[in-house]
């Protein structure tokens, strides 16, 4: 909403200043987004006049003038067709800034000819489009006075933020009153501000008009004038509409926008030569067209609110007006429209035209609905002001909700209660008044709501008003009183989980990253799709809630592979969706890494540099599994990662064969190639969300003494088939002696000479640890014959 | 007697002069060898009288431990010198390099989050979450923004379609859309457990919007706190603590201004002070000094008697305020990062200069800046 500082003190009595008048308006609420005064970027331009203009000796284009700016004649090049001797217009002086383009005007030759400072256009002024000519100024405009002054243009434009509570706002006059609330001056009597207008006296009955839709438009007052002469409206009033960036187009048309920003009053006035009979207020059928004020066709549907006569719509209610209904210069006769539309209705209507107007902003927060027949009466008297004219008498179809909220109860000491602060009974009730309400009672206050506050129901709202306008300054400051008792952790524990993934994750070396929660059709595809598409997405590439974190990693790391990056070890922590049975979101917290490009690069020690593999991705999860509290010796190591992964080199590590953990492994060279990335990439999900959380029972630690003798280790090598698995002769040679061995572990894989082919060569480390007495010879047999025996049920032989 | 000294002395002398273990060696097997000149001499013992072994022992016992010790001394030095060349010979290039662990970091937005998780667990704040993929009625109806509220405008909403329906948190089917605020997590809180409530909500955003300044997903964190006897003056009391924390400043200024959001009443925008050092902007000082200006950072207000009912509790016993702010924006302000797109880039570069040590565990006593 913006505003000048003169068309405020047309509704404020005040003697603030513009400093004081901005930091009131940031403490009521009406943020400043900016002040601009146009005269200040127009120091150093002058009226001047042409004395002379002769041809330039070198260029057809040009002509060399004499100007008079006040300081005599001085020399100026000037390329302007209008340019000729006796022409009054704006000079800019040598040191003066053009606003248009910033130029600094200096003394300088022309194609050999000095010329002092430019006789400006429009444009250049960035007052206007025109850049036909220089501008031409009345023949008695003062020559050698300052243009700013001249042409009024002193005056700061104001621009504040309303936020969409606040509809009184949306006119001058209401913050005018919120100011003067404030105690910076007096709201004038809108009687005064209008007492130069004509009186109407009405002649002849109202137009035809009639509401058939209550419910969108419950009230459709309007009023003819017959006999006006359109056309550009005067200069105070262009001025104005100018100022805040409005463009005039007619009288007609620059009158109810005066209103409209004035008084937050929208209007719309027809040119009754091209109705075709009466107007009714309605709802609009399925497929109705509408060409619209700003040159676009509208398909109205069924329910929209609309303005027709007897052949086609000519508004859509409350929103725009329709193209060929407008006011013309040619209009003799008008019809202004004052209507009330209901706010859900203009709302809807606006969101499903995808359509924003000045009035619907106001119609769609609700504009004041006592302000009818006032709006229409000085609407008139303008008309009848600047286009002459007889006015009708009013038609009044329907009737505007224009009833008064009363709020009950409401007790002055809600405001330390709420607010914390102290204003006396005689502060609150000054305040309320300056605003508009009306207060009745002692103790408890029966509050009469003013009709333009829609946004005001109960105490609570009645307190922010008058907080508002006492200063949230005045509020202490008031410690927050400390829980009682012992301080408990406040995170949960699964975001202890997160932290020490997180912290385990960067403390390896992986840097982390956070991506785009949503991806794209293609890229959800190998994973099975998302469950969630957008239906407005921003972009293709971002439309798929992620079933996996690993599109987003794929896509940061082609990016660092763009870059250069040689080594690629990314991580995100965060979540995938899912869609749950009954339709709700099922959103896993997850760790994901990728890890591509170099694992080490060459050294003087290492030699070439080496790239990663999938036991460099099982290591990173088994130690981020590990800090993140899962229990590490119960995990099982099983298959089936998906389609993401090489099929021969990846796996799964599970609690049980349902709770998968992690999965992991190379990732497939199609997914890979199909991000732009070479070479072995590896990568891996942690499910976060399925760690079981650490059932804590308290502090204290199973008891536990370190033995006193110490363990032996024995050997076991093994002539296994070659598909079988590591894990389940470790696990088997582990299993074979539950009290003895407390550890088994493999040290070496070898097949090839020596070894029978379709055989591989595993070789066991088994840690033993004796209880109270050393093993003798006899019971280390025994327990290598068991290590053997185990073995042997997974077809393996001990290697002689 | 003469014949032992001399001998003695003489010994000394060769094995002061052996100059390698080996020549040492041949030296001992010589002296104390079997049939070494010592041994022999130490033979003779045997055969005297008591007072000739009287006369003579010492002497001869005195020259077997001297040789021994002379030896014993020799050998020493010998060895030492050995090993010296052998040092010696083993010296390397300190200089050259080597391979250090790659350098891992932790995203700023995170350790802001856990830096606010320890400011706020100072004051007694619990962490909440809720899900991303919202229902309209949390996200909008409970929060006192019915569907036609000019306020739905001011979000620009991220939908799923008509068949991706659910229930919403009042029962009803409702359309399902991707939060564009952490206060549905109030709704959540207030109507999962009674209060007095006091509990941060970190999390992801989204709103359509995209440009130098916007990103459609952004991270924030919202306040809560219900209780009995809780006004505006609490609020204040609690920015200014949570602001002072954060950046670690005694001089942070907040400016208070009315505003409006449908779930507060009153509703107050906070701007904070900052003053111009050296061409960048630090927060801190009163904005209204002379190299000073005010940024908004805040939104808060009184949980709105409304949202209370909506949860089911009684606007009458319960009252309190809310906050909400944005993470990506409090980093920015607190390390002085200047563009947004770059969070959410996983430029490894970016990452490593932005970015946090592992070690970096925002404490309250080790201080919640790094």
């Amino acid at each position: 909403m913006k505003f000048t500082l003169s068309w405020l003190k047309e509704h404020l009595d005040t003697s603030a200043t513009l400093e004081e008048i901005l930091r009131a308006l940031n403490d009521i609420g009406l943020e400043v987004e900016g002040v601009e005064n146009p005269a200040e970027k127009l120091n150093g331009f002058r009226i001047a006049r042409v004395l002379t203009a002769a041809p330039h000796p070198q260029a057809d284009k040009l002509q060399v003038l004499s100007v008079d700016a006040g300081d005599g004649p001085m020399q100026v090049v000037c390329g302007a067709p209008n340019a000729r001797a006796g022409l009054v217009g704006v000079f800019g002086m040598p040191g003066a800034t053009v606003p248009a383009n910033g130029m600094v005007l200096r003394v300088a030759a022309i194609r050999g000819v000095e010329s002092n400072g430019m006789m400006c256009s429009t444009r250049e002024l960035e007052l206007g489009e025109d850049h036909e000519g220089i501008i031409e100024l009345p023949e008695d405009a003062p020559v050698g006075e300052t243009f700013a002054d001249y042409a009024h243009l002193d005056d700061p434009v104001i621009e504040v933020s309303i936020t969409p509570n606040r509809q009184d706002c949306m006119g001058v006059r209401g913050i005018a009153r919120d100011l003067a609330a404030k105690g910076l001056g007096a709201l004038r009597p809108l009687d005064e501000v209008v007492a130069q207008l004509p009186q109407v006296s009405e002649q002849g009955a109202g137009p035809d008009v009639r509401t058939d839709d209550p419910e969108g438009c419950p009230a459709f007052y309007a009023r003819a004038v017959r006999g006006v002469t359109n056309g550009a409206s005067p200069e105070w009033l262009q001025r104005r509409l100018k100022a805040i960036g409005q463009k005039p187009i007619s009288a007609l048309v620059d009158i109810t926008n005066f209103i409209m920003i004035g008084l937050g009053r929208p209007l719309h006035v027809y040119d009754m030569a091209s109705l075709d009979g009466g107007l009714v207020a309605r709802k609009a059928k399925a497929g109705e067209q509408v060409l619209a004020l700003n040159g676009k066709t509208y398909t109205l549907a069924e329910g929209m609110t609309v303005i027709a006569d007897a052949s086609a719509v000519h508004d859509i209610g409350g929103i725009m007006g329709g193209e060929h209904s407008g006011a013309q210069d040619t209009t003799t006769d008008v019809l202004i429209e004052c209507a009330y539309f209901t706010p859900e209705s203009i709302a809807r209507t606006g969101q499903a035209l995808g359509l924003t107007s000045d009035a619907r902003q106001r119609f769609e927060r609700g504009v004041d609905p006592a302000f009818l027949d006032e709006g229409l009466d000085i609407a008139t008297r303008l008309v009848l002001a600047l286009c002459g004219g007889t006015a009708t008498e009013v038609t009044r179809a329907g009737t505007p909700p224009a009833e008064k909220r009363v709020i009950q109860g409401y007790r002055p000491e809600m405001v330390d209660a709420l607010a914390g602060m102290s204003v006396g009974a005689d502060r609150q009730q000054s305040i309320l008044a300056a605003l508009g309400f009306a207060m009745e009672g002692g103790d408890s206050w029966k509050i009469t709501v003013p009709t333009w506050r829609r946004d005001i129901h109960g105490t609570a709202d009645i307190v922010e008003e008058v907080v508002r306008i006492e200063g949230l300054d005045k509020v202490p400051s008031a410690p927050l009183p400390r829980t009682p008792g012992v301080a408990r952790p406040t995170a949960t524990p699964l975001q202890l989980v997160e932290r020490r993934a997180r912290r385990a994750a960067a403390a390896r070396g992986l840097n982390e990253a956070i991506n785009w929660s949503f991806i794209s059709e293609n890229e959800a595809a190998p994973f099975g799709g998302g469950d969630w598409t957008l239906a407005n997405p921003i972009s293709e590439d971002m439309k798929v809630m992620r079933p996996t974190l690993l599109a987003g990693l794929l896509s940061a790391a082609r990016r660092n592979a763009d870059r250069g990056a040689s080594s690629i070890r990314l991580f995100e922590i965060g979540r995938r969706y899912f869609r749950a049975d009954d339709g709700s979101s099922d959103e896993r917290l997850t760790l994901g890494i990728l890890m591509a490009g170099e694992k080490n690069p060459r050294g003087w020690q290492s030699g070439k540099a080496q790239g990663f593999d999938a036991f460099d991705i099982k290591a990173e999860v088994i130690a981020l599994l590990t800090a993140a509290g899962a229990p590490a010796a119960r995990l099982q190591m099983m298959g089936e990662a998906g389609d993401a992964y090489h099929p021969g080199q990846s796996g799964t590590l599970r609690l049980g064969p349902k709770n998968v953990l992690a999965a992991y492994g190379v990732l497939h060279p199609r997914l890979a190639r199909a991000f732009d990335l070479d070479g072995t990439v590896v990568a891996a999900e942690i499910h976060l969300d399925a760690i079981p959380l650490p059932k804590k029972a308290g502090f204290m630690r199973t008891p536990y003494a370190p033995p006193a003798l110490q363990a032996v280790t024995r050997d076991f090598a093994f002539l296994v088939p070659q598909e079988l698995e590591a894990e389940a002769l470790v696990r088997a040679v582990r299993g074979a002696d539950k009290t003895a061995i407390v550890d088994a572990r493999l040290f070496d894989l070898f097949a090839g000479q020596g070894v029978p082919d379709g055989q591989k060569s595993l070789a066991v480390e088994v840690t033993l640890q004796p209880g109270e007495k050393s093993f003798t010879d006899e019971e280390l047999k025994a327990i290598a014959d068991r290590v053997v025996a185990a073995a042997a049920k997974q077809g393996a032989t001990l290697r002689g | 007697m003469t014949d032992v000294t001399s001998m003695k002395d003489g010994l000394v002398a060769d094995i002061a002069a052996a100059d390698t273990l080996e020549a040492l060696e041949a030296l001992r097997v010589s002296a104390l060898g079997k049939s070494g000149a010592v041994t022999a001499l130490l033979k003779t013992l045997g055969g005297m009288s008591p007072e000739e072994r009287q006369q003579q022992g010492p002497a001869i016992h005195d020259l077997r431990e001297s040789v021994t010790s002379a030896i014993a001394a020799r050998k020493a030095a010998l060895e030492a010198a050995v090993l010296d060349a052998r040092l010696a010979s083993e010296t390397l290039d300190m200089t050259l390099p080597v391979d250090l662990p790659p350098q891992g970091s932790v995203h700023p937005v995170s350790q802001v989050m856990d830096e606010l998780a320890e400011i706020f667990a100072d004051l007694g704040f619990a962490v909440a979450t809720g899900p991303e993929i919202e229902d309209d009625w949390r996200n909008f109806t409970a929060l006192n923004i019915p569907e036609t509220h000019p306020a739905r405008a001011m979000h620009d909403t991220f939908y799923f379609g008509d068949n991706a329906r659910a229930t919403g948190g009042d029962g009803n089917p409702a359309a399902m859309l991707l939060r564009t605020h952490t206060s549905p997590v109030q709704i959540r809180t207030m109507t999962s457990a009674p209060p007095p409530i006091r509990i941060i909500a970190p999390g992801r955003v989204y709103r359509s919007d995209s440009d130098a300044t916007h990103t459609p997903m952004f991270h924030q964190i919202e306040g809560l706190v219900i209780d009995k006897g809780i006004h505006l003056g609490h609020l204040k009391w609690t920015l200014e603590t949570f602001l002072k924390a954060f950046f670690e400043r005694e001089d942070i200024v907040l400016r208070l201004r009315p505003s409006y959001f449908p779930f507060t009443e009153p509703s107050v925008e906070v701007d904070v002070g900052y003053t111009i050092e050296k061409g960048q902007r630090v927060i801190g000082g009163s904005g209204d000094a002379e190299n000073g200006g005010w940024m908004e950072v805040l939104g808060s207000g009184m949980v709105h008697p409304n949202v209370i009912r909506n949860c089911g509790l009684d606007p009458d016993e319960w009252q309190g305020f809310a906050f909400g702010t944005g993470v990506d924006r409090l980093a920015m302000l607190k390390y002085g990062m200047n563009d947004l797109r770059a969070f959410f880039d996983g430029d490894l570069r970016w990452l490593r200069h932005y970015g946090f040590s592992a070690l970096d565990v925002p404490t309250l006593s080790g201080g919640v800046g790094a």
